[in-house]
């Protein structure tokens, strides 16, 4: 579904250049849910925003859902779904208004993109809201939109760029289960980032990590969690064992 | 495509629909200028006629270009909250995510554009319903390019602190130099001759000529002036939306 080689991104300032992605080689099969991680900082949006068409790798290719990333990234684009980091709804747009156009522009008819619209808000806990102005939404229910309009289209390739930020344990369990739904009943494949490691160990298949622009480790969470295991240790190593070690920082040094 | 710009416009067009004051609003400068500098001139279009026969249609071109120039702001906020981002992951053509804005800018400023032409007649402004709409199809051509160019600006400078200086160092000069608040050949031959280089005196004059019902020279000529600016602007425009990090 997604085979990367060699992918990298320069970024030009004024006066000084950031490497943010420096070659980085991923194969991500149909069907799978993979996790990717990192520190801030690592290029994992960078990665994301270059497999989405977003931004013009510097050095490497890609074909994302079968299409090549430079030479076709409008048929990228019809096969794929994006939530990025930010915020991706107008804030002087009704809720129900933004979730239907997105539909729309992905080809749903008026109808079905009501009718898709309807049921998403619904699953999503965002049903009353939906004449509300999308700059009234808390962060966690805009949030909920996001990934909505993310899924809209039920897309065969999903990227999530830290969907469950700003989310309350009960939305982000919901989320996981919309995700594994979206797997499992509708054969998608979901690449998504996050800092929540129980996050990553509940819901992915396989676990990549990326640090400096560079991919350090990947793997199913067990294998990962093997790879750290220190004999001398009797409790089982969990995942920010594994991203302490792989990646030498702390994700949220509690002492900071 | 068509389906793909209407879907952008009526996504626009939506807050305002909401909110119709706004329409009037931006009504407020040129009636501003009809009210309080109109009256000043007198009877400068010539040997006959009023002055409102000359002034009103320079003042429509001046409602298009305020009335359009401005239009990128409404694209910086999008901009910075990562709407426009989204929409260029979806597979809609960038041509209709930026012709899709215009045409709300230019619907409304046509809409403006009618409601000053029926208060100039207020004033003794004249003009037969198919000179007004044809003069209404000019400036909305116009706008057209206006627009296009503005959302591209915006686009290029990402920031209001640098959109809105760029804007006025251009949109003043080009005003001041179309000849639309006073004939430019009374002024010294260098200011005419800076005038004759901007293609926005060509529109004003067009403008005034269809609306005095000639459909000579004047009024061809601005017509496809205003075309030209929008084969202009329009794929500057494309090309900026379909740039990557745009
Ligand atoms: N447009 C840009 N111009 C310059 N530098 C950039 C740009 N975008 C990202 N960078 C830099 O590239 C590096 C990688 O950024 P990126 O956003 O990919 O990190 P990330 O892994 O997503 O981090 P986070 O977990 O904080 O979201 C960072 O050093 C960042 O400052
Ligand atoms: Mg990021």
């Amino acid at each position: 579904m997604i085979k990367a080689r060699g992918l990298a991104r320069r970024f030009q300032l004024k006066g000084s250049t950031v490497d943010a992605v420096r070659g980085v080689d991923l194969d991500v099969d149909a069907g799978e849910l993979v996790g990717f991680l990192g520190p801030n900082g690592a290029g994992k949006t960078t990665t994301l925003r270059m497999l989405t068409t977003l931004l013009r790798p510097t050095e490497g290719e890609a074909t994302v859902a079968g299409r090549d990333l430079r030479t076709d990234p409008a048929g990228v684009r019809r096969r794929i779904g994006y939530v990025a980091q930010g915020t991706g709804a107008g804030m002087d747009q009704r809720v129900g208004d933004e979730l239907v156009h997105q539909g729309e522009l992905y080809g749903l008819t008026s109808t079905k993109a009501r009718a898709k619209a309807g049921w998403l808000l619904d699953q999503l806990d965002l049903a009353g809201l939906a004449d509300r102005d999308a700059a009234s939404l808390s962060g966690g229910q805009r949030r909920r939109l996001d990934i909505a309009m993310g899924i809209v289209h039920e897309p065969a390739l999903l990227f999530l760029d830290e969907p469950s930020t700003g989310m309350d344990p009960q939305s982000r369990s919901n989320l996981w289960d919309h995700i594994r739904a979206l797997r499992d009943d509708l054969g998608a494949t979901v690449f998504l980032t996050t800092h929540y490691l129980d996050e990553a160990d509940a819901l992915c298949d396989r676990v990549l990590i990326i640090d400096n622009g560079r991919l350090v480790a990947q793997g199913t969470p067990d294998e990962l969690k093997n790879q750290v295991a220190d004999p001398a240790r009797p409790d089982r190593p969990t995942l920010d064992d594994v991203f302490l070690t792989l990646t030498g920082r702390a994700l949220r040094d509690p002492a900071a | 495509m068509i389906r793909e710009t209407r879907l952008v416009f009526v996504r626009a067009l939506r807050p305002m629909l909401r909110n119709p004051t706004v329409i009037v609003f931006g009504l407020s400068q040129p009636l501003l200028y009809l009210v309080l500098f109109g009256p000043l001139l007198g009877s400068v279009g010539g040997a006959s006629g009023s002055s409102w026969q000359w002034f009103v249609p320079g003042l429509l071109v001046q409602l298009s270009l305020f009335g359009t120039a401005y239009a990128g702001f409404s694209l910086i906020p999008e901009i910075r909250s990562g709407v426009v981002e989204r929409m260029r992951v979806t597979p809609v053509s960038r041509t209709a995510l930026l012709f899709g804005r215009v045409l709300k800018d230019v619907l409304v400023l046509v809409v403006q554009a009618a409601l000053l032409t029926a208060a100039a007649t207020l004033f003794g402004f004249r003009a037969s319903v198919w000179v007004v709409l044809l003069g209404l199809v000019l400036i909305g051509v116009l706008g057209v390019a206006v627009g296009a160019a503005s959302y591209a600006l915006a686009l290029k400078l990402r920031q209001e602190y640098a959109f809105a200086p760029v804007l006025a160092s251009t949109v003043i000069p080009l005003m001041l130099l179309s000849g639309v608040l006073l004939p430019m050949d009374r002024g010294p031959g260098w200011l005419y001759g800076l005038s004759r280089a901007n293609p926005l005196a060509y529109v004003v004059e067009g403008e005034r000529a269809l609306m005095a019902a000639d459909l000579g020279g004047r009024a061809l000529t601005g017509g496809l002036v205003a075309v030209a600016l929008v084969a202009v602007c329009a794929s500057w425009g494309v090309r900026t939306f379909h740039r990557e990090n745009a």
